[in-house]
């Protein structure tokens, strides 16, 4: 068994308004960066799981996102390659 | 009748709906705990407004793998009345009672002051003390009370008559200037399918006394005492 830890990005869906990440478009503006066109704000997630390998850790965090760590009614998941993590630190 | 309301973790509507049950109908109310499995031999179960669990990950997210809510989606299943208010509409949708989610109000603001909602159904068993397309005057107090669901979804809610309420100038008329927080064609309630499962984001249950305004909430209690008990 080795540590995984496995990134996990969540976003709002396409075409699902963002009030946020609208509201950070217009501060960025403000601020003259005028090319900017959209901002989405979701969240990032790093979850460290026991596993036999790296496959297997992207298994079980898939699981999890579909049951509780995103909403697929309004968010979308990405998962990152797992990273074998030391033991003992965060 | 007998009421039971469910006290998450970081519930505070729990209280204002056991005054609506026991004070303003003079019904039988009783608490239930989220870790426990028994719903007390209730009728109408009730998941209260409130922040529960912190509102961490998503609104209602984890309070939808409370040990009760086995007890609840049973009870919904066997066709018992559920109304889940605030809090516990976001609850109920995690966990699938009702389809769609609730996101952060489109102003980005807690919204907390007395609304006007319009009447959609006036049939179901929690509306039918009302009368079509009356407007009512009911306190919301919530950061994310944007329904929000697949068209095709809200296709089917506005066929099958299942928008209960929908937020209102006070003469009833639909527009975004009242629309208080965004929701996809003004929702503010819905039902489920079969009818027995009621969310809303208005606090009916903070609306049934004179002292504190219009008690517009208590037709709902009203309809539900009538129904049932019929």
């Amino acid at each position: 068994m080795e540590l995984y830890r496995v990134p996990v990005q969540i976003v709002p869906r396409p075409g699902i308004l963002d009030p946020q990440g609208a509201a950070v478009v217009g501060a960025l503006k403000t601020l003259g960066f005028a090319s900017v066109v959209d901002v989405r704000i979701g969240r990032f997630l790093t979850v460290d799981v026991d596993a036999d390998s790296a496959e297997a850790a992207t298994l079980i965090v898939q699981r999890m996102c579909e049951k509780l760590l995103a909403n697929p009614v309004i968010e979308d998941f990405a998962l990152e390659a797992p990273r074998v993590q030391p033991r003992g630190k965060s | 009748m007998k009421f039971g309301i469910v006290t998450f973790p970081g519930s505070n509507g729990d209280y204002d709906a056991y005054h609506a049950a026991a004070e303003a109908l003079g019904e039988e109310a009783v608490y239930l705990w989220h870790k426990d499995h028994d719903l007390k031999d209730s009728d109408v179960v009730i998941l209260p407004g409130g922040f529960s669990y912190g509102d961490y990950l998503r609104a209602g997210a984890i309070a939808r793998f409370s040990p009760i809510m086995t007890e609840v989606v049973a009870h919904a299943k066997r066709g018992a009345p559920i109304l889940a208010i605030c809090n516990g509409f976001q609850v109920a949708c995690e966990a699938g009672l009702l389809p769609g989610a609730l996101m952060r109000n489109i102003s980005r603001r807690f919204i907390s002051r007395v609304v006007t909602v319009r009447v959609e159904n006036a049939t179901s068993m929690f509306t039918h003390e009302y009368f079509a397309a009356q407007v009512l005057r009911l306190p919301i107090a919530h950061g994310d009370g944007r329904y929000i669901a697949d068209p095709d979804v809200i296709a089917s809610l506005e066929d099958d008559g299942r928008v209960a309420f929908r937020y209102s100038a006070p003469d009833g008329s639909i527009g975004d200037a009242y629309n208080v927080n965004g929701s996809v064609n003004s929702i503010a309630g819905i039902l489920n399918e079969s009818g027995n499962v009621l969310g809303l984001m208005p606090h009916p249950e903070r609306a049934v006394d004179p002292l504190l305004g219009v008690p517009d909430g208590l037709g709902l209690f009203h309809s539900l005492l009538a129904g049932v008990a019929a």
